[in-house]
């Protein structure tokens, strides 16, 4: 009898090992739906495909779920996987949890958005955000020329509560205009006249255009508009036409370089946008976990910039930027 | 069990046609040998009912002595696992309470069947509204408010239930009475045949009581056979013609409330008496 | 409007007669101003939503001097409740029955998918493609009623399934890509329609009325589909036998039955419709973002909850008012505008809305005892 269990048990070691041999790497976004995210994850699994390694993809229900990329790190170090990337929703509060991944061995590299500190993961791959406005912002700044000290500018950010991304983003376009940005970490504290408002516009197309209807009701005479991301830059430009706005007489600006937002730039609805690149992200994160060699960071940024350009039909002297050809081959989305 | 269709089957169960008023007359609802079990437990054994033209039936008997599942049988919302059933001596098989009101059975349900929120023509008519005739109607399917608002109104005062003066007000707003009187006026304004009244004064006070049991009166009046189920031996013994005792599942005895004291029918009902040779099911 | 609510001073001095004798004339003593206002707001109740969007409008004007109180900013505002509107519509309709619609704003996603992206990256006629969306958003619906009526569970149960799955079939087949609006422009511009902006005064300046009270105000397509969509419906609820029979499924299922409806046939069917004006919310959702964005209206099933319960509408079933959820989602448009226009960030906004849905359920629940 012992005997017969024995050989049952053996048969399903000899059935379960290869699973157990195949290397597991997850990749957690923040949402499953966002195409910064789908993209991001296109991109990992073309590259799990050429690594031969087996790719595990979570994420959040919405856009700050913590709980539930709490539970599929929790299923990942329970799946033995040898490390995972994370877009972390809650820079801080997931913090616990991915040390408790690395207690039990795992790699983590965090994308897009760095965690608070930084260094409770194994490295961060990220864009500059800041860097990413402020080439927009000199764009501005360049393309208004002598205009520029009378600018009256609207802001549509992302969410009350600011986060990393949303503050970095609308602070860099603040630098590069040359607005005095106070605390560099927080956007509201500045008192230049030329910033009529921020509204909130949570990177949503349909809640974007209500954003900039009302912004309109406030400041008539806006010139530049400042977006969070691609969708809000959207909605906004369908409010500014319904008031005629569309001919010229403002400048709309953006942040992602998505291909419709790119496709926007090049039919001038949309003046310039500062393109990231979330494929490449994901994939370097999984060649590095996959090899177990993180790659050396400049501890002066403290993260693995993978790059912010800027795409604009009407480039400004003094502001690097590619084409909008270029970008189209670039973009994702 | 054998059952010829027509006028003379009465004459086959001499026991029930001897307390039929008369037996030449076709009971308006009768039934024969209604079984029905729930696993062990028998609700129904070997249960009789008639009911005469133009009288009022009572059916009393103790809790559990199966009641509720020989009227549920009797509107269709039960079907017997064996037995028979006739309006006006047509045998008939309900599948469905739906079927037997389509048939004039109209059944005035303990806890009313009326919607709240609805006003009074709404739910006098509900379930069966009306439609406009006009281009509207047939295209748009319309509702005739102005016609149904004015049969309600109408069926209603037939029944003397004239305090009721906004046809449109919210059957919440009523009284127990009132809308004990709003469901006997539905019933009575679509029930050809049959209408029976589950427990109609239970929930109400003295003086609400005393008008249900008028109008009751009244339905008779109209011509209509009416059965009443209700525990409240003063009501039934006021208004009822005949009163039907079940017990244990069966019809026991259907006694003459002139001939008999409401002990009496307590008596036989809990089993403390036996049933009247004469009278006996 | 409200036929559901009809009622007089006749009503209620009928109600009186009817109880018995001295008891009555002891209860009209004793009734003070309260349980007056109480039984009027019971045979009134959409009055209270208008009472409400009375204040607000009031207090702006003061708070945001000059700007709230124009034709232009009415015109937005109400172009911005317009979406809202119409899924409160369809919302309105489930609530009536006593359920609940979590997947209100993802069938509507999924529909505008179904109608872009067929039309703009498939290439498919607009003629096809655009009552496909409406056959996607019937068929939703459709499939929520099966569900509800059939597996016997709990319409919030079943819709937070389904918005799970509609959510799964929209990633699917949208591909999480969004249809910008010149592409949309090129190949079907009739999608957009419900975007384009008119104004009444020169509509009817040009058929010679000089309307003056017009002037200023800009309205679009979208805002008359929506009038219709909510003449259509207020129609169906109130002069079709359909109609009644919502109000009784929702107000007693067992009554309603009793009385000869078929319970389960109604809710599929106030299912489906719903689905299907979800759809309609999909086509002017299109018009005002001029594209398809496969992300937008994440919080659109909570906020037409929201018009519909500030409209007064009972979550018990069986009492509310199209009209009702029209001004309770202009309510939210205009705590929302108002707010904004006076300066305030947006989580006063959302602090406002909710006390808003809180101060509305007290009422409802309050004007309710009037019943027991």
């Amino acid at each position: 009898m012992l005997k017969k269990l024995m050989l049952a048990a053996s048969i399903l070691a000899v059935s379960v090992a290869p699973v157990l041999a195949d290397e597991v790497i997850g990749l957690i976004t923040k949402t499953e739906t966002n195409p910064f995210f789908v993209k991001m994850r296109e991109g990992a699994q073309a590259k799990a495909k050429e690594l031969g390694v087996t790719l595990i993809t979570a994420a959040g229900k919405y856009d700050g779920d913590n709980d539930g990329q709490v539970a599929a790190i929790e299923n990942l170090i329970a799946a033995g996987a040898k490390g995972f990337a994370i877009v972390p929703s809650d820079s801080k509060a997931i913090v616990p949890t991915i040390q408790k991944a690395r207690d039990a061995g795992l790699k983590v590299i965090v994308l897009d958005t760095p965690l608070d500190p930084m260094n409770a993961a194994d490295a961060t791959f990220a864009t500059d955000n800041r860097k990413a406005g402020q080439l927009i912002g000199q764009w501005a700044k360049g393309t208004l020329g002598d205009k520029a000290k009378d600018a009256k500018i609207v802001f549509l950010d992302l969410a009350t509560n600011q986060p990393t991304v949303d503050f970095l983003r609308d602070q860099g376009f603040m630098q590069g205009f040359g607005i005095d940005v106070k605390d560099p970490n927080k956007y509201g504290d500045e008192d230049d006249p030329r910033i009529c408002t921020h509204e909130i516009s949570q990177g949503d197309q349909e809640k974007g255009r209500t954003a900039m209807e009302n912004a309109l009701q406030k400041c008539p005479d806006v010139n530049v508009v400042y977006t969070i991301n691609e969708p809000a830059a959207a909605g906004a430009w369908e409010a500014l036409k319904a008031v005629g706005k569309d001919d010229g007489s403002v400048l709309l600006v953006s942040i992602d370089g998505g291909c419709p937002g790119v496709k926007n730039v090049q039919a001038g609805t949309l003046g310039a946008t500062s393109q990231q690149y979330p494929l490449k992200m994901a994939a370097m994160a999984l060649e590095a976990i996959h090899a177990g060699k993180i790659p050396e960071i400049d501890p002066a940024v403290g993260f693995l910039d993978t790059g912010a350009q800027l795409i604009t039909a009407k480039p400004v002297d003094g502001v690097p930027s590619i084409s909008v050809e270029e970008g189209l081959k670039l973009c994702w989305g | 069990m054998t059952h010829e269709a027509g006028t003379t089957h009465v004459a086959g169960y001499a026991p029930a046609a001897a307390l039929a008023p008369d037996t030449m007359v076709v009971p308006a609802l009768q039934a024969r040998g209604l079984n029905k079990r729930y696993g062990r437990v028998v609700a129904l054994d070997n249960a009789d009912f008639d009911l005469m033209p133009n009288e009022i039936l009572a059916v009393i008997g103790d809790n559990g002595a199966g009641k509720s599942t020989l009227i549920k049988a009797l509107t269709g919302a039960v079907s017997p696992d064996h037995g028979e059933i006739w309006l006006n001596g047509e045998p008939v098989a309900f599948k469905s309470p739906i079927e037997a009101r389509n048939l004039g059975i109209e059944t005035v349900y303990q806890n009313l069947a009326l919607s709240p929120a609805l006003s009074i023509a709404d739910n006098m008519f509900l379930g069966r509204e009306k439609r406009r005739e006009d281009f509207f109607g047939r295209m748009f399917r319309t509702l005739d408010k102005t016609y149904m608002q004015k049969m309600a109104r109408q069926k209603l005062t037939e029944l003397g239930l004239l305090t009721i003066q906004n046809i449109n007000q919210p059957v919440e707003t009523l009284s127990g009475g009132q809308r004990q009187g709003v469901a006997v006026a539905r019933a009575a304004a679509f029930g050809s045949r049959v209408v029976i009244m589950d427990e109609p004064t239970a929930a109400l006070g003295v003086k609400e009581s005393r008008k249900v049991l008028e109008t009751i009166l009244r339905l008779k009046e109209r011509g209509l056979p009416i059965v009443l189920i209700s525990h409240n031996m003063p009501h039934v013994f006021e208004v009822a013609d005949r009163i039907h005792i079940h017990r244990l599942g069966k019809r026991i005895a259907v006694i003459n409330p002139k001939r008999h004291t409401m002990s009496d029918a307590v008596a036989i009902m809990t089993g403390a008496m036996a049933p009247p040779a004469d009278e006996a099911a | 409007m409200s036929d559901n609510a009809t009622g007089s001073a006749a009503a209620e001095r009928g109600l009186a007669e009817a109880e018995p004798g001295g008891v009555a004339s002891f209860d009209n003593a004793d009734r003070g101003p309260i349980r007056r206002l109480q039984e009027i707001l019971h045979q009134y109740p959409t009055s209270i939503p208008f009472i409400v969007l009375l204040i607000g409008v009031v207090i702006f004007s003061f708070a945001a001097p000059g700007k709230f109180l124009a034709p232009f900013n009415f015109s937005l505002i109400l172009q911005q409740v317009t979406i809202i509107a119409i899924l409160g519509v369809a919302q309105t309709l489930i609530i009536l029955t006593a359920g609940i619609d979590l997947s209100v704003g993802v069938i509507m996603i999924l529909a505008s998918v179904v109608m872009g992206r067929t039309a703009v990256v498939y290439g498919v006629p607009v003629e096809i493609a655009f009552p496909l969306g409406l056959l996607a958003g019937l068929a939703c619906g459709f499939v929520n009623g099966l569900i509800v009526t059939k597996l016997r569970l709990p319409p919030f149960i079943v819709t937070l399934g389904t918005w799970s799955i509609f959510g799964a079939l929209n990633v699917w087949y949208s591909k999480s890509e969004t249809i910008r609006q010149a592409d949309m422009q090129e190949s079907a511009p009739f999608l957009q329609w419900t975007g384009t902006i008119f104004k009444p005064y020169d509509f009817f300046a040009r058929m010679g009325l000089d309307l003056g009270f017009l002037k200023g105000w800009v309205l679009n397509y979208g805002s008359i589909v929506m009038l219709l969509v909510a003449a259509v419906i207020w129609y169906v609820l109130n002069k079709t036998a359909f109609g009644r029979h919502v109000y009784a499924s929702g107000d007693d299922p067992d009554a309603a039955r009793l009385a000869g409806i078929n319970t389960d046939r109604t809710l599929i069917g106030v299912y489906a419709l719903a689905g299907f004006i979800c759809a309609i919310a999909a086509w002017v959702l299109i018009g005002r973002i001029g594209g398809v964005s496969p992300q937008a209206g994440q919080t659109a099933n909570l906020d037409s909850i929201t018009a519909v319960v500030i409209g007064g509408t009972s979550l018990f079933g069986g009492r509310g008012s199209i009209v009702g959820t029209l001004v309770g989602a202009l309510i939210v448009g205009v705590f929302r505008n108002g707010l904004a226009l006076s300066g305030l960030e947006l989580l006063w906004q959302d602090f406002a809305v909710g006390v808003l849905i809180i101060v509305a359920v007290t009422i409802d629940q309050w004007i309710r005892k009037i019943s027991s």
